[in-house]
């Protein structure tokens, strides 16, 4: 096979769209199980995210008379595009240890990419309710967008000022003071980015009756549904990759890593499910004060441990 | 659909007794999830609308709005002895019909079937969406 094939076949079928896809509607059935066992209930079956899926594609779509038609259509497929690629760049790096200089920068763009997908299809589709969604949304990105790179900035000094995500996999940084703050407020920034509950805030639907989604229906609400799904896969591996040391190939060291990676799973959950939903003002002084005011400590603490060879700071 | 009906849940006039034992449905208790119906937010998302109590003459056009903005197919849940056939309020001034009528009007082949009760209980309620769902 050429260059070409393996890439197109990287991209579509194994860490791709096929295979993250699938991983990820499971992955919202464990978010589901979960959260129904917390609550003392019994939940859906395992088939239910992929039932939802089959019959939101078998639906009418209805496009709201006052809607950017366009935009309104592609929002979903941008968004599903940017989820893919990260996705794809993550598991060559922790499969293929195939790696490029500067992807953690790369890594830090796509992940915006689902968000601004939400904020345009949000506003594409002319409803008030999407509109303070959307506004919403936006703040939130402002918000968590700061800590998580100041996160990133702290695992970056302590792997020497490596800028590729493969060297970064090496090195487990939460064995230190620095990298287990910055591993705790980027679980929590990642939270805000998957929209769980603490920080629904921009599809709360008790409020603003699921606000940036309210207007899509049928094959365009299964893409976000999937993209949704999608993103449960990414972004705690994401965490795995960047904070815990990544995935082995072989053995043991695989399934630790899977181990890793359900771990980080279920306590986005456990936060899911035992907090209330803040305010936008609440959850904008949370990321700037009380996050990056303790990264900025670690940052320090970083500094000065990689300045001197001191491991545990 | 049959696997995974989310519902919306519309008020046109009732006294809230439907809608407590509709809240029912969804709590730790009956768990509805299991079976996969889950309550929505938007009716672009719903494939069937719970309407409950007598339609109103308020609430009338608002219900064939939000019918129209359902994705279609889509089943009509008439939940209560008032939307069935306007119960004890048949005669009141504000009371322009039951649900079937209202939503006929503006779809004749509209599905829709019918929970009595005052209020149903949760479990006739269950019955009723495994027998709708299994005519479909």
């Amino acid at each position: 096979m050429t260059n070409v094939a393996w890439n197109l076949f990287w991209i579509v079928v194994f860490p791709g769209f096929l295979f993250t896809s699938l991983l990820g509607l499971v992955a919202s059935w464990v978010v589901r199980k979960v959260s129904a066992l917390v609550q003392w209930r019994v939940g859906p079956p395992v088939m239910q995210p992929f039932y939802d899926v089959a019959k939101l594609l078998g639906k009418e779509i209805l496009v709201p008379e006052d809607a950017r038609k366009g935009v309104f259509m592609a929002a979903p497929l941008i968004g599903m595009a940017g989820v893919l690629l990260l996705s794809t760049v993550l598991w060559r790096t922790a499969i293929a240890q195939s790696a490029f200089l500067g992807d953690v920068i790369v890594v830090m763009y796509l992940m915006v990419v689902p968000s601004l997908a939400l904020i345009l299809g949000g506003s594409a589709s002319a409803s008030p309710h999407a509109a303070i969604g959307t506004s919403r949304e936006m703040k939130l990105v402002i918000g968590y967008e700061l800590p998580l790179v100041l996160a990133l900035v702290v695992v970056i000094l302590k792997a020497g000022g490596q800028l590729n995500l493969a060297m970064l996999a090496q090195q487990t940084p939460v064995y230190s003071i620095s990298g287990m703050v910055a591993f705790l407020t980027s679980v929590l920034c990642v939270q805000a980015k998957l929209g769980l509950v603490p920080f629904d805030i921009a599809e709360s639907e008790t409020e603003i009756a699921s606000g940036i989604l309210m207007e899509y229906s049928g094959a365009l609400l299964a893409v976000w549904k999937m993209m949704q799904a999608m993103m449960l896969v990414a972004l705690p591996l994401f965490l795995v990759t960047v904070f815990l040391g990544g995935f082995g190939t072989t053995g043991w060291a695989l399934a630790w890593g899977i181990g890793k990676y359900v771990l980080v799973l279920v306590l986005l959950i456990l936060i899911k499910n035992t907090n209330p939903r803040v305010r936008i003002d609440q959850a904008m002084r949370f990321f700037w004060t009380y996050c990056s005011g303790a990264l900025v400590i670690a940052i320090i603490l970083a500094a000065i441990g990689s300045r001197y060879g001191i491991q545990w700071l | 659909m049959k696997k995974s009906p989310w519902v919306f849940h519309v008020n046109t006039g009732a006294c809230n007794n439907c809608d407590i034992e509709i809240l029912d449905l969804l709590a730790p208790k009956f768990d509805v999830e299991r079976f996969g119906i889950k309550l929505v937010g938007s009716p672009r998302h719903a494939d069937a609308l719970l309407v409950t109590g007598v339609v109103t003459a308020q609430a009338a056009p608002r219900l064939r709005e939000i019918y129209r903005q359902t994705a279609k197919p889509c089943v009509v849940f008439a939940i209560g002895a008032c939307a069935c056939d306007t119960g004890i309020f048949y005669s009141g001034y504000h009371v322009v019909g039951p649900v079937d009528k209202i939503i006929k009007e503006i779809d004749p082949n509209a599905i829709i079937a019918y929970v009595p009760g005052c209020p149903p209980k949760p479990e006739a309620m269950i019955a009723g969406v495994v027998k709708a769902l299994s005519t479909l």
